[in-house]
Order: structure tokens, then sequence, then C-alpha cells
């Protein structure tokens, strides 16, 4: 096992190694998640606390599912509705939570750096569950778990990624792991939702949705994210549904086992077209929800265990 | 097969710049070839004996104002479009700044619908932010799949250069044309001429020409930064020609137009407070007129249009600052130009390089050029007949001229469209 890392703040600090690593080990859960008993000791004993800033009913689920099949002991806190609104600083509040002494941490914030920000602060691992604009690690995980699955491999594949590029953690986490896994990966949608700079990523871009799209064995949708616009980026939602929505006509252009990918929440028939999103041929929407059990359960598992043993060779340095 | 013969006839092209007796072929609504002066008509075809006269591309009119929908009692497409024929305009290119204004696909495809009652070709422009108010990017794609020509929101300044710059990024991927107006908002606010001796004199609100530099040093800094393609609709002082130099040396694909009362009026002709010379911009010196007709023989500016205002006179009957700006000018654009003719400022060739081929090259039409396989689109016309010209004979529904009683040399004969004659005696 290669994973040594304390935190997983992001896809960034991980080697291809540690990606192997950590989903060879969601393999195992997702064996697990499917039996009857549902059940490990991996976390027995360890308090997680899931702290989030930014509602997001699906990702805490999943965390939740993911501790409490290991064993932990799981607190949420909806941190949106609570101190933060009267005036907490967010390093008062880990100061805060540092003092209940909690061994995992996973931390959801709206603005980009405040996990990391906080990671310094708490003497726990932290599981950035996405921070504004920046990354979303185990998204990408269970990404990459999904389209090994469904391909056989994650090396070597035509990967779109299509729509609010600027706007998505999803995707930034997503260019970061599939391009060190060696992928060609297109980022597809409006100039006015394209982040400046990054066609020096190493990526491909397109406007034109037709060509990006063709021969892809992926096409990964992101959700437009109306929440995060000020002002408008593009024109309204049926102009956006007919140039970048997907529906069969577009997909039809890509390879003839191409997988259809969102990270949900859906906006049907405005990114995507609902049959599509629906067909079990094609889409893996419901795949990446079942990964995503799995992929957390294995980062909370390597996370506890390297801390573990940060705690073993701390408690033997005292001895000695 | 529908063929017609132009003998004898003083061959205008833009293209090739020259001005030549020739013959021009069309057949089937198209210019097929040309030839000898005397050239003998292949069997069946029609002759038009032009007798040593001026036979030149069709103009296309960029930015012309019709009040459909919200204004028919200003002009409606069937009065345009006979004015647009009696003045030798084939193309017109309709501007969005109607009541409600041309910003969506529904309100694009009834203009479009409306527009047959024309017997010219018209295209259409559409708004660039919805309701032109500067907040919301129009449905651009669907626009422009429509066939919207370019997208502007005319004088209506966008103020809010984060909305602009969006607006100019989206238009790019599609290869969209916008057409600014180069105007600081806040400098020309209230201003109905141009600042400097006569505007004090008179106590007119004026505005600096520095208001036009800077709002083209705005627009092109945000064209620099998205890579949009870019047309400044007036370009109407010296002071600005150097940054759109600048700009062009730089590689932006930046074009700008000019009207003809820019280029031939100045601020003086306003005189007692005549509001058929109210204008926006306003009328500017007469050393910033000799420089824009510089400009256009130089190719600076690209495009010379009427920037056809029509004004019933309700809106021109009131104090000149108050008045409604702009003229009628779809019939009087020829005639007018053909002044800088006479004046020595510009050869036949390059006028109607400003009237016809440049307006038609930008908006991607087929249209302004003498070329096999272009359309007939064309006019005959006698550049010395000299004339009084009386508002009251126009065909546009409104009569608000400058050139009311003016002396003006240059006459249509003859307007086709397609190879059709819309307009002048068939004899």
């Amino acid at each position: 096992m290669t994973f040594r890392a304390r935190h997983l703040l992001g896809i960034d600090h991980l080697a291809p190694s540690d990606i192997t690593a950590l989903l060879n080990l969601a393999e195992e859960y997702v064996a697990l998640n499917r039996r009857t008993v549902k059940h490990s000791d991996a976390l027995a004993g360890m308090t997680q606390i899931n702290m989030f800033f930014e509602n997001s009913t699906r990702t805490q689920a999943s965390f939740e599912l993911a501790g409490k099949r290991l064993g932990a002991d799981v607190m949420n806190m909806a941190v949106a509705q609570s101190s933060v609104k009267k005036g907490e600083t967010l390093i008062d509040t880990a100061l805060t939570l540092n003092a209940m002494q909690p061994d995992l941490l996973v931390v959801r914030h709206q603005n980009s750096g405040a996990v990391n920000l906080l990671a310094e602060k708490v003497n726990c691992a932290v599981i950035n569950a996405g921070d504004g604009r920046h990354e979303h690690p185990t998204q990408a995980l269970l990404d990459a778990l999904t389209i090994r699955r469904a391909k056989g491999r994650l090396q070597r594949l035509t990967i779109a990624i299509c729509g609010d590029i600027s706007h998505s953690r999803v995707a930034r986490s997503n260019l970061i792991l599939l391009g060190k896994m060696e992928n060609r990966i297109r980022l597809i949608g409006p100039a006015t939702l394209m982040p400046s700079g990054v066609s020096e990523m190493g990526v491909e871009l397109y406007e034109d949705m037709a060509e990006g799209l063709k021969g892809a064995d992926v096409v990964m949708m992101l959700r437009l994210q109306k929440e995060r616009m000020d002002g408008g980026f593009i024109p309204s939602e049926r102009e956006y549904y007919h140039r970048w929505g997907l529906d069969a006509d577009k997909l039809a252009l890509a390879a003839d086992d191409a997988i259809v990918m969102h990270p949900g929440p859906m906006n049907r028939g405005v990114e995507i077209d609902g049959t599509i999103a629906d067909d079990i041929n094609r889409s893996v929407i419901q795949d990446q929800v079942e990964m995503g059990v799995a992929v957390r359960m294995a980062a909370l598992d390597l996370l506890a265990r390297n801390l573990r043993a940060e705690r073993g060779r701390a408690a033997a340095g005292v001895m000695a | 097969m529908n063929t017609t013969v132009f003998t004898n006839a003083r061959l205008i092209d833009p293209e090739a710049q020259s001005d030549e007796i020739g013959s021009l072929l069309v057949r089937d609504g198209s210019i097929l070839d040309r030839g000898a002066a005397d050239e003998t008509p292949p069997e069946g075809a029609s002759v038009i004996d032009c007798q040593g006269r001026a036979l030149a591309p069709g103009l296309v009119d960029w930015g012309v104002k019709i009040g459909e929908p919200g204004e028919r009692h200003k002009e409606s497409f069937r009065s345009a479009g006979l004015a647009a024929c009696a003045g030798g305009v084939t193309t017109v290119i309709a501007r969005p700044d109607t009541l409600p204004p041309i910003d969506t696909p529904e309100s694009l495809e009834f203009v479009t619908r409306r527009a047959l009652d024309a017997p010219v070709n018209i295209r259409h422009m559409a708004a660039l932010t919805k309701a032109r108010e500067g907040r919301e990017m129009v449905e651009i794609g669907f626009l422009n799949d429509l066939g919207a020509v370019a997208f502007t929101d005319g004088v209506r300044v966008i103020t809010d250069t984060k909305v602009l710059s969006r607006c100019m990024t989206y238009a790019r991927g599609l290869n969209a044309l916008i057409v600014g107006h180069p105007q600081d908002a806040g400098l020309s606010r209230g201003a109905a001429a141009t600042s400097g001796k006569f505007s004090s004199l008179y106590g007119i609100p004026a505005v600096s020409p520095m208001a036009e530099v800077m709002g083209l040093d705005r627009d092109l800094a945000l064209v620099a930064m998205t890579r949009c393609r870019w047309h400044a609709d007036q370009i109407t002082t010296a002071a600005a020609l150097p940054a759109l130099i600048r700009a062009r040396e730089a590689g932006l694909d930046v074009t700008a137009g000019i009207s003809i009362h820019h280029l031939t009026l100045n601020e003086f002709d306003v005189g007692d407070y005549r509001t058929f010379f109210r204008f926006t911009p306003p009328l500017r010196t007469e050393e910033d007129r000799q420089a824009m007709v510089q400009a256009v023989a130089d190719g600076v500016i690209d495009v010379l249009a009427s920037f056809h205002t029509p004004q019933d006179e309700e809106s021109k009957r009131l104090p000149f600052e108050e008045a409604a700006p702009g003229a009628v000018g779809l019939q009087t654009l020829l005639p007018a130009s053909l002044r800088l003719y006479h004046q020595g400022g510009l050869s036949l060739p390059q006028l109607w390089r400003a009237l016809s081929l440049n307006p038609a090259r930008r908006l991607g039409l087929e249209a302004g050029r003498l070329s096999r396989g272009a359309p007939a689109d064309l006019v005959l016309f006698d550049p010395d007949t000299p004339f009084v010209l009386d508002r009251f004979k126009l065909l546009s529904k409104s009569k608000n001229t400058p050139f009311d009683g003016a002396r003006m040399q240059g006459r249509v004969l003859g307007t086709w469209v397609g190879g059709a004659r819309v307009y002048g005696d068939p004899a």
C-alpha cells in the first residue's frame, strides 16, 4: 500500500499508485456493500465528523453511510445553520471541533481553499468533500472507479467533460486525476463557462459539442451551476440545452460503447435529456452513486490507517 | 433562362477599384459576365442601353431603423423598401431598436416575415442584450441560426463591462459580429451637440469628442481580451482614429462605420436650432468631418451608411435638445454621397467600397460587388443630374431629412434586385 497521506484535500497530491491503491481497496468495499451484512470494524472506536458549511444531502449521506459501515461514531454538523451564522470564524469553529477529539473530519465549504486552512488547524485527518470551485477528490475517485469498472481500464481513454467547467470542482479534480492516468481529456462548453488558462493544462478545448464528442469513450456531463453564477454566462437554458445538452443525436457521435456520467443532481432538459440519464445501457449515473460509498469507505479506511500509524510512531517516540 | 445585358455602362467596380465603360451580362438573377461596351448581346437577351451612365452594385445600407414593430406610423417595411428602391439601396440591414426590440428568436421571425413586404433584400441585426437593457445577453445562438447578421444594442451603450465581455466571449464561439456604439455613456449623457464654441454660443448641452475616444478604447480593450469580431457603428472624430488603427495593427478583427450625415454636414449646419440636424452622436467640427472623409478614402473607415432613422413631425417639433435624434436617409444616401465625389474627396469606386462592398463583406453577404456569380443587385444612376430635394417627395413615411431644400447632384435611374427591376422606368 503506497497511500501515505495524512489528509485527502485534493487529487493533485496523489501519485498514480496512490489512486490505484485507493481504487483497489474500494473494490473490496463494493463487494462488502453488496452483502447482506455490510459491516467492517476498520474504524471501530474512531469518531468521524461530517461538517458541511454548504448543503449537500447526497454527499453527506454517502460519507455518513461509509463511516457507519466501517464502524465509526459518525456525527453530522450542519454548520451552515449554526455557529457560522452567529459570527464565528472558520478557525474558531476548527478549534472548537478539535477540542472534541475527532479522528476524521469530512468538510465541505463554499470557498476554495477553506478546507486546506481547516486542515492546518486540527489534529485529525481531513477529507475534502468539495471546496468552492477548487476540488472534490472523492467525486473524481468514484468517477475513476466507475470508469474502470465499465471500461476495464483507466488509461488511454478519450474522456469528454461537458458543460459548466468554470464553476465545477468536479471537473477540476477529474481532469487532474484522469490526466495523471494518461487519458485524453476534452473539455466542452461555452467559452463563458471555460476557465481561463485551462488550455495550458494538457486538455483539448471544444465549444462545438458535436466536434468534442466525436469518438469519446466517456461522456461526463456537469450540472449548470446557476447558484454560482453572478449574472448571465449563457443566454437561456433552452439555448444551452440546444447547444450543449446531451441528447440522443449528440451522444450518437461518441463511441458506440460510450458511457454517460453525471455527478448529480441533474437538471433534466438543461444539461441532459432525461431518457439518456435513465438509459441503463449507456448511463452509469446510478453506478457512480454506489461507487461513491465504496470510494469514501476506502478513503476513510486509508486515512485511519495512516493516522493510527502516525499516532503509533508518536507514542513509540515518547516511550523511547 | 432570363438574360439581360446592360450595354454602354460606366461600370463602378468596388472590388477591382475600377471605373470604366463596359457591359454586364445578367442571367437568372446573377451576374454572369462582363464585356466590352458594345458587345453583341446573346440571342434572346433583353438589352438595356445605359447610355454611358454609371452602373454599380446596389447599396448595402448598414443599420436602418424600420418602425416595425411599434412605430409603424413612422416607417413600415413596405415604405422603407420603396424608399430604398428609389435610393438605389438593394440590401437593407434592419436595426433591432424597435418597440419591443428584436431580442428573441420569435421577434426575429416576426420581422423576417414582415420584411417580405419590401421589394428589396432585408437582413436583420438582433439586440445584444434582452430588452436592450445591458443586463442579460440574448439567445445569440438561436438568433444566429435564424440569420441575424450582427448583434447590437444600438446607441444604448452597455455600461456593465462584465456583461459586455461575456456577450463578446459567447459571440466569439459562434463567430457572431458585435456592433458597438463607442461613446462614454456618462460623459455623453444629455448631450445634443459637440462641445466647443458653437454649442457654447447656442447654449446646447454638449459632449466632448473625447467621449468617443473613451468609449472606443474601452470596447477595443474588451475585444483584445475576448477576440470577438467587432464593428464600431460610427466613428466620427479624428481623435478616435489612432486607436482604431492600432487595434487593426494588433491583429484585432475590428471594423468601423460612419453615417453620411457626419461626412457631409458639420455642427454649424444646426444653425438656428434646426432639429433635422440633431443626431447621435452629434454633428462634429469641420476639421473632424474632413478627417473622416480622408479616413474613408484611406480605408480606415470601412462602411458608409444612411443610419436611416424615421421620426414623425411630433418627435422633431420640439426644442433642439428634446427633439428625437436621427434623419431618414435611404433615399438621400446616394446623392449625398456623390457630394463627396463631386468635391473630389472620393472616387466612385472608393465610395462604393464603403457603400456596398465592405458592408456586405463584413456581414457575410454575397451582395455588393460586380463579380461573376454575385446577385444582380444593381443601381443605374447619373452622377451629374442636379435637383433640389423636396422632403415631401421622399417615399419614407417620415420626412425628417437635413437635406430638405438642398441642391444635390446625382439621381437614381433604375434599381434591380436579383435581376428584377424594382425602380425606374423600364423603357
